[in-house]
Order: structure tokens, then C-alpha cells, then sequence
């Protein structure tokens, strides 16, 4: 187990070196997402006052978005020279593998995730204090969810031609109950009346899928790689 | 290192066939290599050399047949089997975004060797990369690149040795280089098989060579000439 966790932490960290120097995904993400938001913003925002139930959708929408886009190219750069391969070979659990990836990803999701939250924030007035902890409990959960399925399913269609459009055909039905818990939930925090307990609630639908998700992805990613 | 040390002096491959979907790869190969052996594995393209690799090296699983390492699949063997296997594939497995040096660290602690730093400029010194260690593999060019890949193919000293096309590329001091440590490599005691199109190297090198055409073996013709010329013959004779 050690080991495994080892090998994941230096795939994570290479992936962020990588990131440090390229800045290619933090660079695309984020300005997809700032650009997203900011449209929402344009057509919903009238006379400084916006939808009220408006902004957790498109807090989760951006965030699928943009995510998509960086599960996407994540496996590109491992296509590009193979390198995935290398690192199936390397003598540790082939889950070390997916969880490093997916460690690199929550760390660039995150990233972009604090710079969407301030910016509905401001844009959409969201009390995005109300319940600080619980919001983040939501976001951590729901991002999970979706990178966890994301991460390996990019993974499976690294070798199909039309991995891009793919992606999202396969990945958006099985992540739908994820969005829906992580947008009622913030819904919950952000109306008018916060209704705390439901929030609760949809939080705890997430940790339930993420527990499900994680443990099925971890079980299959192995023999799904394995057989080229 | 922190994988347990798996031990073996033969590989064989039994009666191992391979499909994709509705394509035949590999039909009914059998190969045994022992320590010290060096098999060039020859044959046109699309003949099944990568395929024999890939599943030689962990990445492919058999469709029948089986694969062992002395005396265990790699099943049975565990993960800890592929610390023993080193291979150089047709693309380089190297990150063009770090340096040489961070490449040669990287994949030595994802073995997790120790010494790291030393095993990394003897690596340097074997691909005769020092002064451009630095530097960003992207950089790089194919001759430098492959004699880097084949230097992270080798960084945890394995057992098994897997090469596919390694002296493409290379110029003609890089690849005799290449040669003599490949010949260094067969007298530690390594089993080597490498794919390759590079005839005049094979003959040099290769204590054995192998044929596949079509997905099966064909076995190399015996008699005189160069190992080139005895291929063509093997071609020819599965032809008529």
C-alpha cells in the first residue's frame, strides 16, 4: 500500500512539474472557465442583480467543462511518447498509475475551482460564506466524482481516434447523479432561506458515490490497461 | 530497491497466440530464451514483433497460450516481475516538458533504486549525454533521444531486456556503442530480445535469431550467408 502511494505521490508530482513549466492546461482551463462564467454573466446579470438559483448550476457546469477539458489533455501528453506504458511498467500496483493521475488533476481542478468560486461570487453575489466548510465539502466530494470516473475512462480512450468527442458521450450519463448532488447541495447553501440539512444531505450522497466510484475505478483500471 | 528481487534465467513462450478483435497477431508462438541469450526477433512489418513484446513485457495480456518467467507466469509472479523487465518500445516512453537528467530520476524512483543520483550520471555517461543532462528532452534529437530511452530502459539493470527497433536512429558510433552494450548486458547474464529491421547489427550481436511472419515463427534457414540472406530465404520459403 505504501508502495502504491509512493508511486502515485512522484506520477502526481511529475505531472506537476510538468504543468509548472508548460502551463498548458492551467492556462486553457482557466481561461475557458473565467470566459464561461463571464457569458453567464452577460446574459443573466440584469441591473446588477442576478437569477438567484442561477449560480450553483453554472459553478457546476463550468467546473464539469472545464474539467473535461483537462482530463482530455492529461492523457495527451502520455500519448504523446507513450509514456503511459512506461509507467504500467513500473513495479508497483498499475492503481498507483490512475491515482497519481487523478492526484494531478484534483490539484489543477482545484486551482481553477477557487478562481470560479470567486468569480460567481462576485459576479452572481453567492453567499459563499454561509457555510464555508460545508461548500468546500461539497466541491471536494463532487470534483472527486467526476475526476475519479474522468480519470478512467480518458485513460480507457487513449488509443481510440475519437477520444475527444468520446470523452464526454461515456463520461457526462455516468457523472450526471455527481453534478445533480454537487448543484442541489450548493443550491441548498446559496438560497435565500439556507437549508442546511439538505445540503448535509447531498453531501452525503457524494461521499457514497465517491466511495462506489473510486472503489470500481481502482478494481478495473488495472485489467482495462493490461489488455492494450 | 523496495520491490521484493524476482530471479529468473529463462523466459519462455508457450504456444501464445494473440488477437485484436477479429485480427490474428500472434498464432501459436513458441520461444524460450536463456540467460545470456540475445534473440533478434526479425520479420516484415505488421509480422507480430511489437505484439510478442508487448506480452513479453507485461503490457499485453495472451489470448491463449502462456508466458513464463523461470518458472512462473507473471500472474503468479506479482507486480514485483516487472522490476526485472526493461523495455525500450518503437516510441521513446520520455517526457520532451524535463530534462534528461529529471527523465532518468523520475523513472529510477518510480523503480524506487537507490542511489539515484549516481545511477543517473553513470546513465548520462552511457548515453553520452552529460553536458546536455539539463537540457529538455524536447530538445533532443532522434539519436540522442533513443540512446536516452534506451539508457531509462536499462537505469534499474533489469533481467529481461526488450528492444524494439534500437538502432533506429543512431548514427553509426552511437549504434557499435550500442552494440558493446549490448554485448556488456549479455555477459551479465541478461535474456535480450530485440525487434529490429537493422540486419548487420543482429548478425553482430544476436546470439539467435527468430522470424515471425504473419503472426507465427518460421524457423531461419540454415545453411550459408549472412543473416540477411538467410531471412529472405526463410520469407521465401514460407511464401511457396
Amino acid at each position: 500500500m505504501r508502495r502504491t502511494l509512493r508511486t502515485a505521490w512522484r506520477i502526481a508530482r511529475k505531472d506537476v512539474v510538468i504543468e509548472a513549466r508548460s502551463r498548458e492546461l492551467v492556462y486553457t482551463t482557466l481561461f475557458f472557465s473565467v470566459a464561461c462564467v463571464l457569458i453567464f454573466a452577460f446574459g443573466l446579470v440584469r441591473d446588477g442583480h442576478a437569477p438567484e438559483e442561477a449560480s450553483p448550476a453554472i459553478l457546476w457546469a463550468t467546473i464539469v467543462f472545464a474539467g473535461t477539458l483537462a482530463l482530455g489533455r492529461t492523457f495527451e501528453r502520455e500519448r504523446e511518447s507513450e509514456t503511459l506504458r512506461a509507467l504500467l511498467l513500473a513495479p508497483s500496483e498499475r492503481a498507483a498509475v490512475y491515482l497519481g493521475k487523478l492526484a494531478g488533476l484534483l490539484l489543477l481542478m482545484a486551482g481553477v475551482e477557487i478562481t470560479v468560486l470567486l468569480l460567481v461570487g462576485l459576479l452572481f453575489s453567492a453567499p459563499l460564506l454561509r457555510a464555508p466548510w460545508l461548500l468546500a465539502g461539497l466541491l471536494a466530494t463532487g470534483t472527486l466524482g467526476f475526476a475519479c470516473v474522468g480519470t478512467l475512462f480518458a485513460a480507457m480512450l487513449m488509443r481510440a481516434r475519437s477520444r475527444d468527442v468520446l470523452l464526454p458521450v461515456v463520461l457526462f450519463p455516468i457523472v450526471i447523479p455527481v453534478v445533480i448532488a454537487g448543484v442541489r447541495g450548493t443550491a441548498a447553501i446559496f438560497a435565500a432561506e439556507a437549508d442546511l440539512p439538505t445540503a448535509l444531505m447531498w453531501l452525503g450522497m457524494l461521499v457514497f458515490f465517491d466511495a462506489v466510484f473510486v472503489t470500481l475505478a481502482l478494481w478495473t483500471f488495472g485489467p482495462v490497461m493490461s489488455e492494450g | 530497491m523496495s520491490a521484493s528481487v524476482i530471479d529468473f534465467e529463462s523466459v519462455q513462450v508457450e504456444d501464445v497466440s494473440r488477437r485484436f478483435g477479429r485480427r490474428r497477431a500472434l498464432s501459436h508462438v513458441s520461444v524460450t530464451a536463456h540467460a545470456g541469450d540475445v534473440i533478434a526477433l526479425l520479420g516484415p512489418n505488421g509480422a507480430g514483433k511489437s505484439t510478442l513484446l508487448a506480452i513479453l513485457s507485461t503490457l499485453l495480456s495472451v489470448s491463449a497460450g502462456r508466458v513464463c518467467y523461470g518458472t512462473r507466469t507473471a500472474a503468479e509472479h506479482g507486480d514485483d516481475l516487472r522490476a526485472q523487465i526493461g523495455l525500450l518500445g518503437h516510441d521513446m516512453f520520455l517526457y520532451g516538458d524535463l530534462t534528461a537528467r529529471e527523465n532518468l530520476t523520475f523513472f529510477a524512483t518510480l523503480y524506487g533504486l537507490d542511489q539515484v543520483a549516481s545511477r543517473v550520471d553513470a546513465a548520462l555517461d552511457y548515453a553520452r549525454l552529460r553536458d546536455r543532462g539539463d537540457d529538455r528532452v524536447a530538445g533532443f534529437s532522434r539519436g540522442m533521444r533513443q540512446r536516452l530511452a534506451l539508457e531509462r530502459a536499462l537505469i534499474h539493470t533489469p533481467t529481461l531486456v526488450l528492444l524494439d527497433e534500437p538502432f533506429t536512429g543512431l548514427d553509426e558510433e552511437s549504434a557499435g556503442v550500442l552494440a558493446q552494450r549490448l554485448d556488456a548486458l549479455r555477459l551479465s547474464g541478461a535474456i535480450i530480445i530485440m525487434a529490429t529491421h537493422d540486419f548487420e547489427y543482429a548478425d553482430r550481436v544476436a546470439t539467435r535469431a527468430v522470424c515471425l511472419s504473419d503472426g507465427r515463427v518460421q524457423p531461419i534457414e540454415a545453411g550459408g550467408g549472412t543473416l540477411r540472406d538467410r531471412y529472405r530465404r526463410t520469407l521465401q520459403a514460407g511464401r511457396s
